[in-house]
């Protein structure tokens, strides 16, 4: 595929992305474009390397080879102010939360803004109280993050990585550490989000979601791309073996 | 012959305990100073400096303090520095406090999830942000009770700048000594003074501490 033949000017943009532990190479050539306001899951085995790359993209992790450009600014690690503006496109939420238990959840939201754009502190608090109120938490500002259940922590974090106001919104198996009856209130603000129009690449174990929000989903399989298309094509036609066993795999 | 009375040695003592306390006030104030430095040094992305403070901090705790103290005195001497034995001792307690303080607050910091620097990075929080908004007040918790304990360590540590010649508590109880030909006595009342000013710091680091566990 060449460059002309791509319609829309890719927000996210992935190409030959090879990435190495010591010895093992858990990305072996990845090309991927994301779209603006574009959804993509991006799902497969665990160790498959899916969240590794999803953590190249804010510079979580180096690579070795490939470029990887967000919004037309190429990834240069030796350049820690080019990172960090590149970060503050690209807002991440973790698994395990991190929340900075420190500081309340409206401190959590406030501390980057404040920080990194030099909000004043008043605004930062306003701001702050508006995305709390967004994602359901609007009573909780001053609640610190151990009085708070998983999924609040959680709904905590996506208001945090909002306030940066990110143009792609990484989310790394977000509902993984929750128990099942909190998944729900944290997929549904994601949901949100998507119809909002926000730029969403997810690692995801939930093919419900996966189904539900994605334009695309991406199955990778060996620190490859194995197979990628619509939700309707990844779950109703698969293509390959490997992904019918994968979807398989999950039935039982 | 001069007769020194219990409470003539007690005052002579009490006032050169002002020196020791002086002295650890300063080895603790400065090396807190000097060692959160190195700390910075320690975890930034210069290669060469981490490398740097660790093995400073491994000279440190590799030779004992005494000739630590020494080295400072006479070495401060052969550079031309007219050094008083507090210059000296303050300079030397300083950096060895600085050191031990370091290596401290080293492991406090890595006892902060690694969950919290990448949160922190993915904000585009730059280090010293990330430091001193994040990191290290999280690490100050776990520092506080290890770091009142060292403090035990550094004011017995003054005790050897009484080999440089500088009056403090151990020195002062030298002098009694010789003066009063009752040593033990005076190293009696001496060490009743260290206990008086070191066992509160303990009994307090051990209650943080346990306050930090429960």
């Amino acid at each position: 595929m060449t460059p002309s033949s791509t319609p829309r000017f890719a927000l996210v943009d992935i190409r030959g992305l090879h990435k190495s532990f010591g010895v093992t190479e858990v990305l072996k050539g990845i090309d991927l474009q994301v779209g603006r306001k574009e959804v993509v899951c991006i799902i497969g085995k665990s160790g498959s390397g899916k969240s590794t790359l999803l953590r190249c993209i804010n510079g979580l992790e180096t690579f070795e080879r490939g470029s990887l450009a967000v919004d037309g600014q190429t990834l240069q690690h030796s350049d820690a102010n080019a990172m960090r503006e590149l970060r503050q496109q690209v807002g991440m939420i973790f698994q395990s939360f991190n929340l900075f238990p420190h500081l309340s959840a409206g401190r959590n939201v406030m501390l980057a803004p404040t920080l990194v754009k030099d909000l004043p502190k008043e605004e930062a608090r306003t701001r702050a109280q508006a995305l709390l109120e967004r994602v359901g938490l609007g009573s909780l500002f001053d609640r610190m993050p151990d009085q708070l259940s998983g999924g609040q922590q959680q709904r905590v974090a996506i208001a945090r990585a909002l306030a940066m106001a990110p143009t792609v919104l990484l989310c790394d198996e977000i509902t993984s550490a929750l128990d099942p009856e909190l998944v729900g209130e944290v997929l549904q603000v994601v949901e949100m989000l998507a119809d909002e129009g926000m730029t969403l690449i997810l690692v995801t174990h939930e093919m419900a979601f996966a189904r539900k929000v994605s334009d695309r989903v991406v199955f990778m399989h060996q620190g490859l791309i194995h197979e990628a298309g619509t939700p309707d094509k990844i779950f109703n036609r698969p293509q390959t073996p490997e992904l019918r066993q994968f979807l398989s795999a999950l039935r039982d | 012959m001069v007769q020194f009375s219990l409470w003539d040695i007690f005052t002579f003592l009490l006032g050169a305990l002002r020196w020791t306390v002086a002295l650890s006030l300063i080895a603790f104030i400065g090396g807190g100073l000097v060692g959160m430095g190195l700390l910075l040094l320690r975890f930034s992305k210069l290669r060469a400096a981490a490398t740097a403070v660790a093995w400073y901090v491994q000279i440190f705790q590799g030779t004992p303090l005494l000739m630590q103290l020494f080295l400072v005195y006479f070495g401060l001497a052969l550079l031309g520095m007219d050094t008083s034995p507090l210059v000296s001792a303050a300079i030397c307690l300083t950096l060895y406090a600085s050191a031990y303080l370091t290596e401290i607050w080293r492991g406090c910091v890595n006892a902060i999830p690694k969950g919290q620097w990448e949160a922190s990075t993915s904000l585009a929080l730059n280090f010293t942000q990330q430091m001193r908004h994040v990191i290290l007040p999280q690490a100050l918790r776990v520092a506080i009770a290890p770091t009142v304990g060292f403090l035990v360590q550094i004011i017995k540590g003054t005790a050897l700048a009484s080999v440089i010649g500088f009056v403090e508590l151990t020195k002062a109880g030298q002098m009694i000594s010789n003066a009063t030909y009752q040593p033990f006595l005076a190293y009696t009342f001496v060490g009743l003074l260290y206990f008086a000013l070191c066992y509160p710091l303990s009994w307090w680091s051990q209650r943080l501490e346990n306050r930090r566990l429960a």
